[in-house]
């Protein structure tokens, strides 16, 4: 099944500045590891080291939030969208370093 | 969930009929003639006591249009002092304001607006001393912060005052916005119930924010404050509406109240504020831990060893738009990239890396001395220093 994983800003930087990535998978676990395939770099931003979805990065399929559904094994359908939505903090002003 | 719009127990309707003055009617005629808000509206905004936490991007798009609707009472909560970078998007502030208190330059601009209100400021860190005794004072908590620690105290101060927090945050081209703690709703923990760890938040180097993203989010901050004080409309509540200013695009997704959340779950385990540098593993308000005992080299002995003709590989790691702005001729690869671009450099040459104010660089100097390089230093203060000790023509940013 062809899915869109929508990647988010901040992590762009480790998709070669791609918005979107198409892949296919039957599951959320499934399309992220296919992500995590094309762009080793993104994995550590998105995995903690015992290999659990960090727990500042939320994953959607369309609208809804993978933890209430089947988390990484909630299925995929052709067409769907899996969006990463890390937290961001920010607002008033950015420290430069 | 339902999301009717209701104003949370205790707020704006208050007990003394307030009306408004002759003045008033005309100023705010065009909320009274829609009925929407009417006068019965009206009354409600004049009532109203909004707290703003943070007087920057978010804050002041967030100040003006408050101030300007006749919010009967605004605090503003903001340690710093206004910037001359902070103009790209601090609508508040003018150029003569550089150097001033945030918050006595945000009263001032926001009580020429409207003289009608009461503009109070609190010129200090918000903290979890002082948190609770600011809150109990307002009826609606907007949080226009940038920083994790401030973020989640912001949030569990709301979930133990019971106060709705209408919840803003920008990076680059992208904001988010909803409203936590509205009564059944949803908070910030419920969604993010903990912080990313320093080293993986995005660095400074891919910071940086489109000046008009703030206002964006900031007026949707003001939107929703407005439809909780008047009652009406269906608040961002339960929703996460995402924003893509480049790609021009809005997105909705649904927020759920997590009943194991630590703070407004059915268990909770944090019932008092609590040490939110500590939580969030940063040391006050300096953002992310740096690498520290790297080797480093002042940028007068760089200069010196330079114009003696010393071999030295200059490695500059910041990001190709910082090098356009400015450069000491080193060669440029960026942090994100030289994991792979390693090849790149020669071990058996000193190298002396740098970016703009030493943070980088150190991280770069502790990733290749992994990688078995040995004659290798961080340039200490980065660029910035180098405009400061050896060369003034170089710009700061």
């Amino acid at each position: 099944m062809a899915v869109k994983v929508i990647i988010p800003t901040p992590l762009r930087a480790y998709t070669g500045k791609q918005e979107s990535v198409e892949v296919q998978a039957a599951t959320v676990g499934e399309a992220l590891a296919a992500l995590t395939g094309k762009f080793a770099e993104l994995k550590k931003h998105l995995y903690s080291e015992d290999g659990r979805l960090r727990s500042f990065v939320n994953v959607y399929v369309n609208d809804e939030d993978i933890r209430y559904l089947q988390k990484d094994q909630t299925a995929v359908r052709e067409g769907d969208t899996v969006s990463i939505v890390p937290s961001i903090a920010g607002g008033a002003h950015k420290r430069a370093s | 969930m339902a999301t009717k719009a209701e104003i949370p127990a205790g707020q704006a309707t208050t007990k003394t009929a307030a009306t408004l003055s002759k003045a008033e009617v005309m100023r705010y005629s065009r909320h009274l003639i829609m009925p929407e808000v009417g006068m019965e509206g009206q009354l409600k905004i004049k009532q109203a006591k909004v707290l703003c936490i943070g007087t920057g991007g978010l804050g002041a798009p967030l100040g003006l249009y408050l101030a300007a609707a006749g919010v009967g009472r605004i605090g503003l909560v903001d340690f710093d002092v206004v910037d001359t970078t902070n103009l790209q998007r601090q609508v508040l502030f003018g150029t003569s304001d550089v150097g001033r208190p945030k918050t006595e330059a945000a009263a001032e601009r926001l009580r020429n607006l409207n003289p009608e209100i009461r503009i109070d400021t609190y010129e200090t860190q918000l903290t979890s001393a002082n948190a609770l005794e600011l809150f109990k004072d307002y009826d609606i908590i907007v949080d226009g912060t940038d920083n994790f620690p401030t973020r989640y105290l912001v949030n569990d101060a709301c979930v133990i005052t019971g106060k709705p927090n209408v919840y803003g945050s920008i990076f680059r081209f992208e904001g988010q916005i909803t409203v936590f703690g509205y009564p059944g709703g949803p908070c910030y923990r419920c969604l993010y119930p903990e912080p990313p760890p320093p080293g993986l938040v995005p660095s400074c180097a891919e910071g940086g924010v489109l000046g008009v993203l703030p206002g964006i989010v900031g007026t949707i901050q003001a939107a929703e404050t407005l439809k909780l004080i008047i009652g009406k409309g269906e608040p961002l509540v339960g929703r996460l509406l995402l924003f893509d200013a480049l790609a021009m695009k809005f997105r909705e997704l649904k927020l759920r109240k997590n009943p194991e959340c630590p703070v407004c779950g059915e268990h909770p385990t944090v019932t008092k504020l609590i040490d939110y540098a500590e939580f969030c593993g940063v040391r006050g308000e300096e953002g992310p831990t740096t690498v520290t005992n790297v080797p480093e080299i002042t940028p007068k002995e760089l200069k010196a060893r330079l114009d003696r003709g010393d071999d030295i590989y200059v490695l500059d790691v910041r990001e190709p738009n910082e090098y356009q702005i400015c450069n000491i001729n080193g060669h440029l690869i960026p942090l994100g990239e030289l994991s792979r671009r390693v090849h790149e450099l020669d071990s058996s040459r000193e190298i002396v890396a740098h970016c703009k104010s030493g943070k980088r660089s150190a991280e770069a100097v502790e990733f290749l001395r992994g990688a078995g390089f040995r004659k290798i230093s961080s340039l200490k203060g980065g660029i910035l220093a180098w405009s400061d000790q050896v060369d003034p023509t170089v710009p700061k940013y």
